[in-house]
Order: C-alpha cells, then structure tokens, then sequence
C-alpha cells in the first residue's frame, strides 16, 4: 500500500500526498495501514440523496405525517388509511348493490328459478366459502374428522335450502343463540351407563347395520341395547334423526370414524362438535349465498312437500 | 493467592445464588436455566482453583502484542454457533416445506425451533463475529492493547452464557414472543451486564489509544455497541410474574408495545446487522484489497446520515395496520431517505478497490467481499423499496420479506463474516497463509449458488402468495383460499431447501479449511493471491518503538 503514491508520507500539513493509482489526493491519516482518499461525495449519490429528501418532505405535506398533543397533521390530500379503505369497500358495494337486494329479495327456495341471480349466488358463496369455511370443512368441502363432508347427500340437520340456511345462522351448540342446533349424545361409557361389555356389544352391533361385520353373539345382545339406549335418537334400525343431529349409522359414512376403536370412542365419551352462528358475523344475504353454494355442491335435497317446521324444535341439552 | 481466593468467592457465590434460585424456582425451565447458571459457577470455580487459565494456557500475555487469545476463541465460537444456526435454518425449511419434519415434537416444531435459528445466526453467529473483530480492530486502529482483558474475557464468556440461555429456552417454550427479542426478562438482565462490560471494554480501548484519530471503523462499532444497548433496554422493559420464574410482561402494550418492538426490531437489523458489519467492511476490505479507503467524506456524510435516519424507519414494519397514519408515513418516508446513506458504505467499499480490481481474479477472499457489497447495496434498495406503502401492501406478510432478509443476510452478513474469518485466522494462529485458498473459492460459489436458490424462491413465492391473496374474480369475489396459496408455494418451498443445503455445505467447506489452518496445516495447491501481512507490524504501538 505504500509503494503506489508519490510523495513524502506525512500529515496533513504541506502538500497533499497523491494516489498515484487512482490520481486522487490522500488524506493523510493511517491507521494499521489502512489510509483514506480525499475523493469528493459522488455527484450522483448526493444528488440521489437530496431527491430522496425532497420526495420525503412532499410525501410529509400531502399525507398524514406531522404528530401533535391530540391528533397529526392530516395532510392536503386528506388521505386515511381508514378512510381509504371505507372507500374502497363502499365501491364494492356499490357495485353489488343490485345483485345483493336481488338475491335478498328472492326467497331461497326458488332462487333456482332465475339461473343468472343462482349462478352469482353461487360464486359469492363460494368466495364466502373461502374465507369463512375452508378451516375446518377444507378448500374443497371434503370435511374431514370431526367436520362433515358437504359434497354428499348425508346430512346431520336436513340438506334442503331453508335447512342449510338455518344451520349457518345459527350454528351448531352455539350457547347463546335460542335457535341454535343443540343436541348431547350421552357418555354411555365414561357416565357409566353402559359398562365396558356392553360398550363393546353395542359397537358389534353397530358395525353389523354399517355391513362391516357379520351378525354374532355380540351384536346380537347389543342390539337389545341399542333399542334401549340409542334408538331414542339414532332410530330403531340406526337411520339417523335429522330434528337431533343424530347420524345415519347403517352408510358408510362416518363424522369420527367407523373402525371399532373409534366407535368405542364415540359410544364411551361421546361427541358433540360445534359451528359458529354466522348470523352474528356475516351479513344475511352472504349467508343466503352460502347456504345456495353449499346446497350446489351435490348433495342438496329439495324442500320437504309438507310445510313442516325449518327449524327443528331444539334438544335440550343436559 | 488472595485472587484465586477472590475469585473462588465469587463463583461460590453465584453457585449458591444459582441453587436456591433453582429451589425456589416456579416453572420447570427457570430450574433448567438456574442449573446451567450453576454449572457455568462449577466450571468457573474448577478453572480457578485448578489455577489454570484456559487462555494463557494457548499463549502467555505479552504486552509486545495484541490482546489476541480471546479474538482466537471468538473465531471458533463465530464457526460453531455458524453451522448450528445454518443447521437449525436448513431444518426448519425442511419443516415448512414437509410438516412431518416437526416429528410431534414439542421441542422441535417450527415454532420453537424459528427463534433459535434467528437467534443463532444473528446473536450466536453475527454476534460473535462482531465481538471477535471488534476486538481485533480496535486494537490494530488504536494500535493499543484491550482496556480491561479481564472484563473482555467476562464478555466473551457472558455473551456465550447469554446464548446457551436463549437457545435452550426457546427450545422449552420460554419466550417473550417478541421477534429478535425472545428471551425473558432475565436473560435480558443478564445481556445488559454483559453489553455494558463489552461497551466500557471498547471505549476505554478507544480512550487508551494510540493514533491521533478515530478510524471509521470504530465509528460503526462504537454506534452499533451504544444503539443496540439502548434498544435493548427499551424494548424489554417486562414486569416478572415471579422473581423466581419465567414469565414476564411487558409494560407496553397493544399498538405501542407492536411500535416499541419493531423500533427495536428494524434497528437490530440497522445497528447490529448494518453499522457492525460496515464497521468490519472499512477494516478488513481496505486490509484485503491493500488499497485506500475510497472517501473520506463520504464515510463521515454517510456514517451520520446512516445513524440519525435509521433509527426513525421501524414503523414501516407496520404499514396498514393499527398504528396511526402519521407514524406510517415517517416510518416510510425516512426509510426511502435511508437509500443513499446505506450505499454510500456499498460506495466506500467497492470503490476501494480501485486501482485494485483485477485482484477479484485471483483473490478469493476479495471477491467474497465484493459479492457481500453487491448483497448489501440489492437489500438496501430492496429495503426502502418495500417500505413505500404501495409495494408493501403487495410484499408485507409474504415471503418477500423472508427473501430480502436472507438476502441481505446470506449475502451481506455471511460473506462478509466468510471473509473477515479466512482473513483473520491465518494471523491470529500465526500462519503463512490459509490451509487452501481454492477452498475458500469453492465456499464462494456453494454460497452463492445457494443464495441464489433461496432468495430468487422467495421473491417468486412471495410475489406468488401476494398475487393470489389479492386476486378478485370477474363478479369481484376472492379467488383463492389462504390454503390454495399455501399449496401454490410449495415448489419454492422445496427449492429453498436446496438453496440452505448449498450455503450450508459452503460452510461446512469453511469450518474445514479453518480447523486445518488452526491445527497448522497447508494444503499442496497451486497459489492464489492473499494479501500481504507482516507479523513485526502487528503490534501495539509502545512495542513497535521498542522495536
């Protein structure tokens, strides 16, 4: 480092020193070795900084960004984040004004009667669906342990329009809400109802009407059981009962599992899984539209010929 | 005698203190942490009174040369705490990447295991190797031995309490939760001794210098000591539950609390992972190049533009959020203004090589720090660039933000600690040259070909993951579900592993090269160039005269 400037080495008093390398005078310090050129500030880069400063005091005056005891400046331009956005909502909105009093207008059972207000119901309910659903009943409605499956035609509490729609207002087990689905499967096993034995005749049985075992001894005296204790809610021959949520037993279809180790489970400690009352959340013709996609997705079931009552009377639960 | 009797006092003591802390202890892993305090008092207590000191045990003091056995140690620890933090990275990529990696493992999932990565290559690895060279520089600019070599060797040792501390308590779950600011508050006490000992080690070096000035180098040290000291008080100011337990809370809360920690957050990556490698730029690349510093000038306008604007630019990490408008607007504005005094460093550094540049050909060591400037001055444009608020809506949250930190990280931090290692070890251990020079050329191009991998994965699944979680439909309805985009990212997830394996099997090339060096070894290679050193010059000034 010492062999490329010409020069007495000294400080800075007298004449500069000059890098001979690059042509640019020293400063005349040294420490460990390491000297410093006297280059000037490139042009370029103070230029860059001072525009960086002029773009920051514009950016100061048009925005919000001045603080004082109570509130900040608020800039010329007026701009709020919140307000920005209000904004933007409100233009969505605005933009599905129509369609949205359209959908809230039709009444949900023949909305199928105007194929272009059902399509948009559909793709609003699925956007929902994304947001809202995908948690816990998966992006493609599959379900999956504990979470029913949307895509079939077994429904827990009824899969027609004005059902769908009623599950989603008000939940599932949602205290507080009068009109919520509300159902307790007993504890049969952990209460001590049934005992150990009886817990095992009674899964025999159950898998006996699924047609996953052959008829024995076991599920013969668990069906006596069964009558006993389960067809109260299940049906006398395990159809289900939609008023109680009560599943089918004789498909193959399972919320937590067929196998003999979670039928156990289920009989011993019982199940009683929960969804939140959307009324309170989302807006009711969002829950039209979800309830519409839901009942699209291939297993809705048209409205019962009767006028029988939308919402089932609510189980008491213990 | 009356000193091994001192000393054997105070480690009894803090033997004792550990014990009935670890008695009284409310929570399992304040035990666990009071028992290895008690282990550090054990270990300290058998070095003393066995008489042995590990260091002298390497080199006898001289006061003809540098105060250099703890810098020999620093660079170890530097190498160690390296590789188990780009360790516990590659790991944690292959969790994210294949969630089976978390095994259903308390201790290892992703969420414990993020901190003690991030902990480890900025406070193990990056720490470490700001202790080391600071050490070493401050006394090769000051041409002075350490103030205070026993205080020196408490920070060097307190500082690898500190992380052992951290690191075994993310791993039980013991965590403030705040990012780059996990541990409890009395880990936290304990690092604010041992900080406040590091800066009296250092001011009172500058103090006993002896040259007439203060060379820039220690400007930086000296700025990233005070400031990170000062963040570090502020932003962990915690009530315990119990003075015999874990938990704490802090004082801050909601908006403010979240504003307090990204004023600490921002400023760690701007004094501790910026200032204090700068300060290792202004030494070590001048001393590779063998040329002079490019500007003066520039070095004090940007040094002080670079401290006083820095410090106001953390809201930015909280754009559309809570935090009131006028905050986020400084936040952005001053972070756009930081542009310029960030690359005057870039400036100073490459510009230095004038006059020098084919030496990149031949000089590995040179052409790492080269790549590191180029890394410093992508992700400080990318930086101001993601903090204007328009680009920010598009890149916060996503893994944008992870590409630009390793970039800057990898790219900037890990080369230029790469280099400032195969610098230093050859002199500290008194050898010619490294163990190989084409070593260090293979670490360059494993290490940059990972970070390639990595950081292009995460610009392109952070743009990806930004574009699908704005996109509307024609009947402006969501596109996607947040799961769809988690899926979409899976690919770059995968070729970022890739990328963590290249930099990672770089290191393991250089923990290689340097252990040999150490052990005295010399690789038969055809020679590359390496910058002069002359040992007789390597010396406190008083021993130079003597000379």
């Amino acid at each position: 480092m010492t062999n490329n400037k010409v020069g007495a080495h000294g400080p800075d008093g007298g004449h500069k020193v000059i890098d001979q390398a690059t042509g640019t005078p020293m400063v005349g310090h040294e420490w460990d070795g390491i000297e410093e050129l006297d280059t000037p500030l490139p042009r370029w880069w103070l230029w860059t900084f001072y525009a960086t400063i002029v773009f920051a005091l514009v950016y100061v005056v048009l925005y919000p960004a001045i603080p004082m005891l109570h509130s900040a400046s608020t800039g010329t331009l007026g701009w709020t984040s919140r307000g920005a956005l209000a904004h933007e909502i409100s233009e969505e909105q605005a933009r599905h004004q129509a369609l949205h009093a359209a959908i809230a207008a039709a009444p949900i059972e023949t909305l199928a009667s105007n194929p272009a207000l059902q399509r948009a119901a559909i793709e609003g309910g699925h956007a929902a669906f994304k947001v809202n659903c995908v948690q816990c009943h998966g992006s493609g409605a599959a379900g999956g342990k504990g979470y029913p499956n949307l895509n079939d035609d077994d429904w827990l509490w009824g899969g027609d329009l004005a059902t769908i729609q009623q599950t989603l207002l008000h939940g599932i087990r949602q205290p507080g809400d009068d009109a919520t689905r509300a159902s307790q499967m007993p504890s049969f096993g952990r209460d001590g109802i049934l005992t150990p034995a009886q817990v095992q005749d009674v899964v025999s049985y159950v898998r006996l009407i699924s047609k996953q075992d052959p008829a024995g001894a076991a599920s013969t005296r668990g069906a006596v059981i069964f009558a006993n204790n389960c067809a109260v809610c299940h049906g006398a021959g395990g159809e289900g009962n939609r008023t109680v949520g009560a599943p089918r037993l004789t498909d193959r279809i399972w919320l937590y599992g067929g196998d003999r180790a979670a039928l156990t489970n289920t009989v011993v400690n019982a199940h009683g899984g929960v969804m939140p009352a959307w009324g309170g959340r989302l807006d009711p013709v969002t829950i039209k539209m979800l309830a519409v996609y839901v009942h699209s997705l291939g297993g809705g079931e048209a409205a019962p010929a009767a006028s029988a009552p939308a919402a089932p009377a609510p189980v008491a639960a213990q | 005698m009356d000193l091994v009797l001192a000393r054997s006092g105070i480690w009894l003591g803090a033997l004792l203190f550990a014990v009935i802390a670890t008695a009284l202890s409310v929570d399992s892993g304040f035990a666990v942490h009071m028992m290895i305090c008690g282990l550090a008092a054990v270990i300290g207590l058998v070095v003393t009174l066995r008489g042995v000191d590990l260091n002298a045990a390497i080199h006898a003091p001289d006061p003809g040369r540098y105060d250099d056995d703890l810098i020999r140690l620093g660079v170890i620890a530097t190498v160690f705490w390296g590789m188990a933090g780009f360790l516990a990275g590659l790991y944690i990529a292959l969790e994210l990447a294949w969630p089976q990696m978390n095994l259903g493992l308390q201790w290892i999932n992703f969420g414990r295991l993020r901190p003690l990565h991030t902990s480890a290559v900025i406070f193990a690895f990056g720490g470490n190797a700001l202790i080391a060279t600071s050490f070493y520089v401050v006394q090769r600019t000051c041409r002075a031995r350490l103030a205070f070599p026993g205080l020196a060797k408490f920070v060097f040792w307190g500082y690898q309490l500190f992380i052992v501390l951290a690191a075994t308590g993310y791993l039980m779950g013991i965590t403030q939760g705040k990012e780059y600011a996990e541990p409890e508050w009395y880990v936290d006490l304990w690092l604010t001794v041992v900080w406040v000992s590091y800066l009296a080690v250092f001011v009172g070096t500058l103090l006993k210098r002896s040259e007439p000035h203060i060379y820039v180098a220690n400007w930086f040290y000296l700025a990233f000591i005070l400031t990170v000291a000062m963040l570090h008080l502020v932003n962990n100011i915690n009530v315990p539950v119990s003075w015999f337990g874990s938990r704490s809370y802090p004082l801050f809360g909601g908006v403010q609390g979240a504003l307090v920690q990204w004023w600490y957050g921002h400023n760690a990556v701007g004094f501790f992972l910026t200032a204090g490698f700068l300060a290792m730029m202004y030494y070590f690349v001048p001393k590779q190049a063998e040329r002079p510093i490019y500007s003066y000038r520039l070095s004090i306008i940007h040094f002080w533009a670079l401290i006083f604007l820095y410090i106001w630019a953390g809201p930015h990490h909280l754009h559309y959020t809570a935090l009131p408008d006028w905050a986020q607007t400084l936040g952005m504005v001053f972070s756009v203004m930081l542009w310029m005094p960030s690359w005057g460093g870039m400036i100073n550094g490459l510009m230095t090589l004038n006059g020098a540049w084919d030496k990149i050909r031949t000089d590995p060591i040179l052409r790492m720090m080269v790549l590191a400037l180029a890394f410093y001055g992508m992700s400080t444009f990318e930086g101001p660039m993601m903090s204007i608020k328009s680009v920010n809506s598009l890149s916060h949250y996503t893994d944008w933000t992870i590409g630009h930190v390793h970039s800057g990280a990898l790219g900037w931090n890990g080369m230029i600690t790469f280099s400032c290692l195969y610098y230093m070890t050859p002199r500290l251990w008194g050898r010619t040259r490294l163990y190989s020079l084409r070593m260090v050329n293979w670490h360059f191009w494993l290490a940059t070909l990972g970070i390639v991998f990595y950081t292009a994965a995460m610009w392109v699944a952070g743009l990806t993951q930004g574009l699908m979680w704005r996109e509307y439909g024609a009947d402006g309805y969501l596109v996607n579900s947040f799961a769809d985009t988690v899926a979409a990212l899976h690919p770059m997830y995968a070729l970022r592993v890739l990328g963590g394996l290249l930099y990672l099997s770089g290191a393991v090339v250089m923990t290689t090269n340097i252990w040999r060096t150490i052990l005295g070894h010399s690789r038969e290679e055809a020679p590359l160039h390496g910058a002069a050193f002359d040992p007789a010059r390597d010396v406190p000034l008083s021993a130079a005269a003597a000379h």
